[in-house]
């Protein structure tokens, strides 16, 4: 199975998390890794009450890797997931949650008010594909978001992290949104990295209850602090020297562009100092 | 399964209406340690379902000497907490199944991990 096909297309989930899929989920460091940052970051957009030990649950929980930043927390959660291979991993791993056997589409069997928190990571979009003849994905995604709403405490959030595909981004996208709309949630997009095609996540944030304010995405800062009856301050001198095209390759300035665009894909990039792109004393 | 999800679930079969709670019949429990938590354990209580946990409890065998009826002063009783704590974090079904009380549908359990899936007519 090639690594650039969207595993979406390839198999139902509970078919492609097979035993040789769910290794790589214990053993594979880049994959590990990636699974962390992300689900590292779903936690910090959460936004839980400081120091207090809340009761979570992780869709889509696999391994159990988005559960272990939750318990390094100090939250306790519970974990489903629909491939027993993926549990099977779990369990060896020794993850603190509870975990269950279940399908996000058939909904989530808990009592109102349970949770304080949902966090989910790349789950979602699964729920995009009909995998069954009976499958309808509007009416799986309306049962998972209403079911889920109602488990949820007022006032607390829902982070998944989804990778929305290029070609039909924006058919899948509405659709799941306007899921959620329809459950009763309020919410919406926030998306790390724009800039940068590798480093680019998308994490849809809901809210049960009461509207918050969506948190920025990491890197995609813009200078808006206008300030009324004032001229904003635009660089417009930079902008002239830069109208002429593309600086002087290996130049100060061409090297200082290029820290720059790294910068706003997310990258680690050494600050600008005095000596950035200085001339070296000539060697023989 | 811990107890504490325990208290939480319920069945979500079609056409039950309560589905709540569900019946435990376990074959294999285990008694797990856990640390402590009374911050924790003093928030999900009001969360609980008490009269469940306790018949759930009863039907493991791990009740000991937990109170029919909730303690008005739990926040400050820690032997209370304590108690609370071991029947919702430390007693852990591994295998067995959960029956919900309206349809009768059950839900195995196995290696510590219910089966919630339902089949095509069920959902």
């Amino acid at each position: 199975m090639s690594s650039c096909r969207r595993p979406e297309h390839s198999a139902p989930p509970e078919v492609f998390y097979n035993e040789e899929e769910a290794k790589k989920y214990s053993q594979n460091s880049r994959m590990i890794e990636i699974q962390t940052q992300m689900s590292e970051r779903a936690v910090e957009l959460l936004n839980l009450p400081e120091g207090q030990p809340c009761f979570l649950l992780d869709v889509g929980c696999g391994s159990g890797l988005s559960g272990d930043s939750l318990s390094e927390g100090g939250h306790y959660w519970v974990g489903v997931d629909i491939s027993t291979a993926m549990l099977d991993v779990a369990i060896d791993r020794e993850v603190e949650g509870d975990l269950l056997l279940g399908d996000m589409g058939q909904g989530m069997p808990f009592r109102p008010g349970t949770f304080d928190g949902c966090i989910s990571i790349s789950a979602l979009q699964w729920l995009c594909n009909a995998d069954k003849r009976t499958h309808s994905p509007p009416k799986r995604l309306y049962t998972f978001f209403s079911t889920l709403y109602s488990s949820l405490s007022r006032g607390s959030r829902a982070v998944f992290q989804l990778y929305p595909e290029n070609s039909e981004q924006v058919k899948n996208l509405t659709l799941i949104t306007a899921q959620a709309m329809r459950a009763g949630f309020s919410g919406g997009m926030v998306v790390d990295y724009p800039n940068s095609s590798k480093a680019k996540k998308f994490f849809l944030c809901l809210f049960a209850g009461v509207t918050g304010v969506l948190p920025k995405g990491l890197g995609s800062e813009t200078s808006d602090k206008a300030v009324s009856n004032q001229v904003q301050y635009s660089g417009q001198r930079c902008r002239f020297k830069n109208m002429k095209g593309k600086s002087v390759k290996k130049g100060r300035d061409w090297i200082l562009e290029k820290k720059e665009r790294r910068r706003r894909q997310g990258r680690e990039v050494r600050a600008d100092t005095k000596y950035t792109g200085r001339q070296r004393r000539p060697h023989f | 399964m811990k107890l504490l999800t325990h208290n939480m679930l319920t069945s979500h079969v079609k056409g039950v209406i309560k589905g709540y709670p569900l019946l435990i019949k376990a074959t294999e429990v285990k008694v797990n340690e856990v640390e402590f938590n009374p911050q924790f354990v003093s928030r999900m209580i009001p969360k609980l379902e008490w009269s469940a946990l306790v018949q759930a409890a009863e039907e493991l065998g791990q009740r000991q000497d937990l109170p029919s009826d909730l303690v008005p002063d739990y926040e400050t009783n820690e032997e209370f907490l304590k108690k609370v704590h071991r029947v919702l974090l430390e007693v852990e079904v591994v295998e067995g199944c959960l029956q919900c009380p309206e349809s009768g549908r059950e839900f195995p359990i196995s290696r510590g991990i219910p089966n919630m899936l339902l089949n095509e007519d069920e959902v």
